[in-house]
């Protein structure tokens, strides 16, 4: 989700880069106020340690890996000023000296990821967590859902920036000058993936680090937790099972208000039936400044509208009126999709590889 | 243990934890390639870092700018000369920062040929998806932009040590606390990077079993946890270690830079570069010279 140099225009970088600096200042004022001396290297220390969980490979259900930002674990520790603060040093590090990320999308990156991301975190956090055990499952299951809205969020705002790219700029000729799709095709191009792979990788760093940490350290989790009550250390915790999470991201995919910006056609991605409905053509002439469409849609259009329709058309059934509705059902009809076809192919590889084994003699 | 079952578990738990390693590793040597060409003899090693971070800087923002094709490629040939002239390996840079930005820009740019409106330019055979000029030329915006920047921002850090490019940063009114964080983040990432690196080493050494994906997210899991402890220990330690030496939370940086002659005969070159660069980038009549629409 690190966008590089060139996919945004001067313009919304710039928008991003003062929207993200009064957090910089808030947080680092905060911070120093609370850690003083110890600022310095609990922010080092903390930044590096994040930007070397962002190349860890998460193993996922299914046989695949992902990669985690791992902002779910730091807004988890730190809470969310010092989250935000250690992040966007990972994320600067990461676009002078690794080329992760551009430098003039540096302030977009950091707004989504960095701030946005903590706060999300940090509120999933709070909310699930209030009142529970340090060592409580319930901790495990809020730091797991903290990290996958955060990183759903970060990314909903991400292709919400590529998706105005093309409303906004475009040159003579009417080509788009950066991220090239529309909100309709941006939005869920880039949820479809983060519903699904880098959310869960993010689930699972940040809740598995809760859980582990319970176990070995808990004192690391109180900073953010001033209102769990006192550990019962006579009581030995067992491990449980990670089923609430499970049912937690179900949820959390049912409660998507996804795509729901991007009701309406855009501009642009006209079919070939809104070029000869008359009230849709009167529609286009407003929004193109008063040039009026092509009275037959162009022969290519049409002849791309009949060999490709796809199975989800608009990306809503037909048969629900409300493209509300249809929208967050698509969108969870895609990503159980991605869910089920890696998890096929991981229990096909499986299969195969015990196969083999089981063919091999065994000396 | 039989021989299969051995050969088995070594495929399943190398997975993560090896591909993890690798990249581990490759991060390491990227930065130490980038301090080994920062030492060479070439034009921009020999400027003040100042001046290469507001140069180079600049010239990524003209790229940004610039609402035609030519000028961008005008800019990321301007950039591919000054690698040359600092001895940067052209071939290294093909392969690690354009390939790589071609591979990933280029597959999200395929889509646009086909499905942006505008005049039509190519029918591809067989399929009949009609290539529109717009979408062509919307994709080589978005491509060009992305390799000229990536050259770009690539060439400060090839050809800066890092402390430099940290202390330059100053130029930009970037606040001494923050280039004192970045500097010593950038510096413990080393230290993270190999304790990370020692411990997926241990584990990897110590597999012999197969390992179900409940059991390699409890490693993934705790391998984070593990490091979190660690870094939480080590930031105590160098807290300890700065507050013995008196710090008491204010922060500096020596100022060391000087700025020589040939620095603002630099900076005079880039401040030219750049206004031609932004004023060549607002001519939509230059479209015609390279675009197809």
């Amino acid at each position: 989700m690190h966008i590089p140099d060139g996919y945004l225009s001067p313009e919304t970088c710039a928008v991003l880069y003062a929207a993200a600096a009064p957090f910089w200042v808030v947080a680092l004022r905060r911070i120093k106020r609370l850690l003083n001396t110890r600022m310095v290297p609990l922010l080092s220390v903390f930044a590096a340690f994040s930007f070397v969980i962002m190349m860890f490979n998460i193993p996922l259900p299914g046989g695949t890996t992902g990669h985690a930002i791992g902002v779910g674990i730091a807004a988890v520790v730190l809470g969310p000023w010092g989250s935000m603060l250690a992040i966007s040093v990972a994320l600067l590090i990461q676009a002078l000296f690794f080329g992760d990320g551009g430098i003039t999308a540096f302030g977009a990156n950091s707004f989504n990821m960095a701030i946005v991301g903590s706060l999300v975190a940090t509120a999933v956090y709070r909310v699930v967590g209030r009142g529970a055990e340090i060592t409580a499952t319930r901790r495990v299951a809020a730091a797991g859902l903290a990290g996958y809205a955060a990183i759903n969020a970060a990314a909903f705002l991400a292709s919400i920036e590529f998706g105005i790219q093309p409303l906004l700029f475009h040159d003579a000729s009417g080509a788009p000058l950066y991220a090239p799709y529309p909100l309709a095709i941006a939005i869920p191009a880039m949820m479809i993936g983060h519903l699904t792979i880098a959310g869960i990788a993010e689930l699972i760093a940040a809740g598995g680090v809760v859980a582990y940490l319970q176990r070995s350290n808990p004192s690391l989790l109180k900073f953010t937790a001033p209102d769990a009550p006192e550990l019962d250390s006579t009581r030995v915790r067992t491990p449980r099972s990670m089923r609430p999470l499970w049912i937690g991201l179900a949820a959390l995919m049912i409660l998507t208000p996804l795509g729901l910006l991007a009701a309406g056609t855009a501009w642009g991605e006209w079919s070939a039936n809104d070029l000869a409905d008359p009230a849709a053509r009167e529609h286009i002439t407003t929004v193109s400044q008063g040039q009026a469409p092509p009275s037959a849609p162009p022969e290519g259009l049409a002849r791309l509208s009949e060999i490709w329709t796809a199975p989800i058309p608009d990306y809503a059934p037909a048969f629900l009126s409300s493209p509300a509705v249809g929208y967050v059902l698509s969108a969870m009809f895609g990503s159980g999709l991605v869910i089920l076809v890696t998890t096929f192919v991981g229990w096909l590889f499986g299969r195969r590889r015990e196969k083999l084994t089981t063919t091999t003699p065994i000396e | 243990m039989n021989k299969t079952t051995s050969a088995k578990s070594r495929r399943h738990s190398g997975t993560f934890v090896e591909r993890t390693l690798t990249g581990l590793v490759r991060k390491t040597e990227r930065a130490l390639f980038a301090e080994e060409i920062a030492r060479a003899d070439g034009l921009l090693q020999r400027l003040d870092p100042r001046v290469k971070i507001v140069g180079l800087l600049s010239l990524v923002v003209t790229v940004t700018l610039s609402r035609n094709l030519f000028t961008i490629l005008s800019v990321f040939a301007l950039g591919v000369i000054l690698a040359v002239l600092s001895k940067v390996p052209v071939r290294e840079l093909a392969l690690r920062i354009w390939l790589s930005a071609l591979f990933f820009t280029g597959a999200i740019a395929v889509p646009v040929l086909f499905i942006t409106a505008g005049e039509p330019l190519l029918r591809i055979p067989l399929i009949g998806w009609t290539i529109t000029a717009q979408g062509l030329t919307s994709a080589l915006y978005l491509t060009s932009r992305v390799e000229a920047t990536a050259t770009l921002s690539i060439l400060l850090v090839l050809c800066t040590s890092w402390s430099s490019v940290l202390k330059g940063l100053r130029v930009l009114h970037v606040p001494v606390v923050f280039v004192v964080i970045l500097g010593m983040t950038y510096r413990y990432i080393f230290v993270i990077l190999e304790t990370a690196r020692d411990m997926f080493e241990a584990r990897r050494s110590r597999l012999v079993g197969r390992l179900d994906g409940r059991e390699r997210r409890h490693i993934a899991a705790g391998s984070i946890g593990v490091l979190l402890t660690k870094s939480f220990y080590l930031h105590h330690e160098v807290f300890l270690a700065m507050q013995s030496r008196g710090f008491r939370g204010e922060v500096y940086v020596l100022d060391e830079f000087a700025m020589h002659s040939r620095d603002w005969l630099a900076l005079a070159g880039f401040a030219v570069l750049v206004g031609a660069a932004v004023w060549l980038g607002r001519q939509e009549s230059l479209q015609t010279l390279l675009n197809l629409s």
